[in-house]
């Protein structure tokens, strides 16, 4: 990068940043929102009867039923925890890149 | 000692905890009022949010629904906890970023019109003509919290009218003066520690008789493992036993999907509308507000969700187990074997029992059925049922009128789902003080989330109404007055609900789900994914999402208008998922206006924009900076 701090190719490149992290959210909500869907809506609902056929191994639930009542909120606890700290992490690495680029393009 | 003297010692304990709570926490500033100062740890928000949000209908009626429904009771323990991962994954991070009190501050400032730019002194009609989303964000959170609240009311008078032994409507009453105190008190702060609280009595109250049924039952120790586990001394699974005695008298199987009223179409629809419901719920979402930064607000949901997995993981078991011994214990028995709770919960008309004059009770999903419930109707009624039902027997038949009959046809069979969580602990004959326990919990419950709401009402009216459009010169002292004077006459109105409710418990909620999910939950996600949507779709869409919601529902619950079945459903949609498709009308009519209409200006992109970036940044809005807020 050039020495002489440019507002507006660094307010240019602060935007790509932003953008890069954006894109990676979605592309991270995206995965985590499918997981919800397959777990609630489809094994919970959509394939119940047909999942019903097998025993959760070891115990008395259908596995359609095993889905609705208990499966699918231990998925969802999961995916959030799952999200929660992918995407605190990717938080900390944005900060880190935005300071790096606030200190070479000088203050703005 | 007897229950009630346990009840009186439990529920006076932990009154005597909340108020003190709430002394402790009493705040001085709107700062702490609507959101607590912003310094709750994420760990306690989690818990505080729990309790907000397991009401009285998720603590009091939800096991008794998935009771009666078996499968397709799952629509809510799915829809109600998925709707924290669209929560925790879609809204609350970006929404703490934004940092003003509300969700209608939000929507208002995100969907703000270029009207009042550039105005100096705008007088009380500009303002108004300029904040038109504001003011119908407004008007929904009103009438989600308002709808929901009702169901909260009449949950604390069903508890107290069985176990303070008082009339429903006085327990009612009792339960505003509590709220009220330590509303007024400590507003979010006073509500927020006060909820902690009340989620640890409730959680301990919902699970210890869990474990102790699913012991004595089953022999397994965690109650998840019990209702999946073997039935002691049969050698079958307990859903095994439970489908065989629940085929043989008429009900279906209690595991099968898709029986009776609850087809596939349904099934998707009312689970789908929970969830988007659970994230658009004003009161649920306002808790995000109170913690420290956008992280916190993640972690918050995970907690959320942790402790509310803790319930609702745990209802199915009770469901399931309280059907058991309520057909076992209730079909085929003698008058004079007729168990106690049966006794205590007939005075309270939530069960009734109309023999066919064999003397032994039936318990039936056929026309043979004698357990029945009040339902809605008066008092007077009643007793002239028993009186003709009386004389019906006596006579043979004769004269009189057979009781069973008329209520059939009022869809009144079997016992109110309400009473299943609280009855269950005497149906399996545990001690008074879990039964007294349970009723604390009960309480705790529906108090948590009735102050969360009426915090909800209050701020809705006092800082977007009162304070953003009829008077932003309002000071600091006169805001927190008015805030107060708000919820003084929110409880009042909520009260009046909640001795003459729309319907029971559950049905009142899953409504306001349904209108949360029309109507918030698509302008908040499409406000912060898509800086291209702007004022006048934003707006048509609230708004077409909450009138088609609000017509349907009305239109088929009380006028008797037939149900549409749009070509999903055989039986027609359920007025409960009907929010489902509303949210789709919302999302249609906004996206079709949008490329027709005006993006939103370059302040509002930019607002959007550092929405998105994370913590750690400049707030979105300079919120400690401006005027007062």
């Amino acid at each position: 990068m050039s020495d002489t701090p440019d507002p507006l190719s660094s307010r240019g490149r602060r935007q790509a940043l932003l953008r890069a992290y954006w894109h990676k959210n979605l592309l991270l909500m995206g995965g985590c929102l499918t997981l919800w869907a397959l777990a609630g809506l489809g094994c919970g609902v959509l394939w119940a009867n047909w999942l019903n056929q097998w025993n959760l191994p070891g115990t008395g639930y259908p596995l359609g039923f095993w889905f609705a009542h208990q499966g699918a909120i231990i998925v969802f606890v999961l995916t959030i925890l799952f999200y929660a700290l992918v995407m605190n992490r990717l938080d900390k690495k944005h900060e880190v890149e935005l300071a790096r680029l606030l200190s070479e393009g000088g203050p703005q | 000692m007897s229950v009630q003297a346990w009840t009186f010692l439990f529920v006076g304990l932990t009154f005597t905890l909340y108020l003190g709570i709430a002394w402790w926490a009493r705040v001085a500033d709107t700062k702490g009022f609507y959101v607590a100062g912003r310094g709750v740890p994420a760990a306690a928000n989690g818990m505080a949010t729990a309790a907000d949000w397991m009401s009285a209908a998720s603590y009091i009626s939800m096991a008794g629904l998935i009771s009666t429904m078996g499968y397709a009771g799952g629509v809510y323990l799915m829809g109600w906890t998925g709707g924290f991962v669209l929560l925790a994954l879609l809204l609350a991070p970006y929404l703490r970023k934004f940092g003003h009190f509300t969700v209608p501050d939000f929507v208002g400032d995100r969907f703000a019109t270029r009207r009042l730019d550039g105005v100096p002194n705008p007088t009380l009609g500009q303002r108004i003509a300029g904040n038109p989303a504001r003011l119908t964000a407004v008007l929904c959170a009103l009438f989600v919290s308002f709808t929901y609240v009702a169901g909260q009311m009449r949950g604390v008078g069903v508890v107290f009218s069985r176990f303070l032994d008082v009339d429903i409507n006085i327990g009612v009453v009792i339960g505003m003066v509590i709220v009220f105190i330590y509303a007024t008190l400590g507003g979010m702060k006073g509500i927020t520690w006060t909820q902690v609280a009340q989620y640890w009595v409730l959680i301990t109250a919902f699970v210890v008789p869990a474990i102790a049924i699913s012991i004595k039952l089953t022999g397994d120790f965690l109650p998840q493992a019990g209702l999946g586990g073997e039935l002691t001394g049969t050698g079958l699974h307990l859903l095994e036993k439970l489908n065989q005695i629940q085929t043989d008298l008429g009900f279906g199987s209690y595991t099968e999907p898709f029986m009776g009223g609850w087809d596939k179409a349904n099934v998707f629809l009312v689970a789908l509308a929970l969830m988007a419901g659970t994230a658009g719920l004003p009161h649920v979402i306002v808790r995000f507000y109170t913690v420290k930064s956008p992280r916190a607000a993640r972690w918050s949901g995970f907690w959320a969700l942790l402790f509310i997995s803790l319930l609702y993981l745990t209802a199915p078991s009770i469901a399931g187990f309280a059907r058991y011994y309520m057909l076992v214990s209730l079909n085929g028995i003698q008058s004079t074997e007729l168990p106690s709770w049966f006794q205590s919960w007939e005075k309270t008309g939530l069960v009734m029992w109309f023999d066919n004059g064999d003397d032994h009770v039936v318990y039936s999903a056929g026309t043979d059925n004698e357990i029945f419930r009040r339902g809605n109707l008066p008092e007077s009624e009643v007793l002239t049922l028993v009186r003709d039902h009386q004389k019906w027997i006596d006579t043979a038949g004769a004269s009189g009128a057979d009781a069973r009959v008329f209520l059939r046809e009022k869809g009144l069979s079997g016992p109110d789902q309400d009473i299943i969580v609280l009855a269950t602990p005497e149906m399996a004959e545990l001690s008074g003080w879990i039964i007294a326990f349970m009723a604390a919990g009960g309480l705790a419950a529906a108090l948590s989330t009735a102050s969360g709401l009426l915090l909800v009402i209050s701020s809705s009216v006092a800082h977007d109404l009162y304070y953003r459009v009829v008077n932003p010169e309002a000071t600091e002292k006169k805001r927190l007055l008015v805030g107060r004077g708000i919820i003084g006459l929110a409880v009042v109105v909520a009260g009046i609900c909640g001795i003459y409710p729309p319907g029971f418990v559950s049905q009142v909620v899953a409504f306001a789900f349904g209108l949360a999910a029309a109507s918030f939950f698509p302008v908040i996600l499409l406000g912060i994914f898509s800086k291209r949507v702007g004022t006048v779709p934003a707006i048509c869409g609230m708004l077409a999402g909450l009138v088609f919601t609000l017509y349907y529902i009305i239109g088929t619950v009380f006028f008797g208008m037939d149900k549409w079945t749009l070509g999903l459903s055989e039986q027609g949609i359920s007025p409960q998922g009907i929010g489902a498709i509303g949210m789709v009308v919302n999302f249609a009519v906004t996206l079709v206006l949008t490329p027709l209409t005006k993006p939103p200006t370059q302040k509002v992109q930019d607002m959007v924009d550092s929405v998105r970036e994370p913590e750690g940044l400049s707030p979105a809005v300079a919120v400690e900076d401006a005027p007062e807020h």
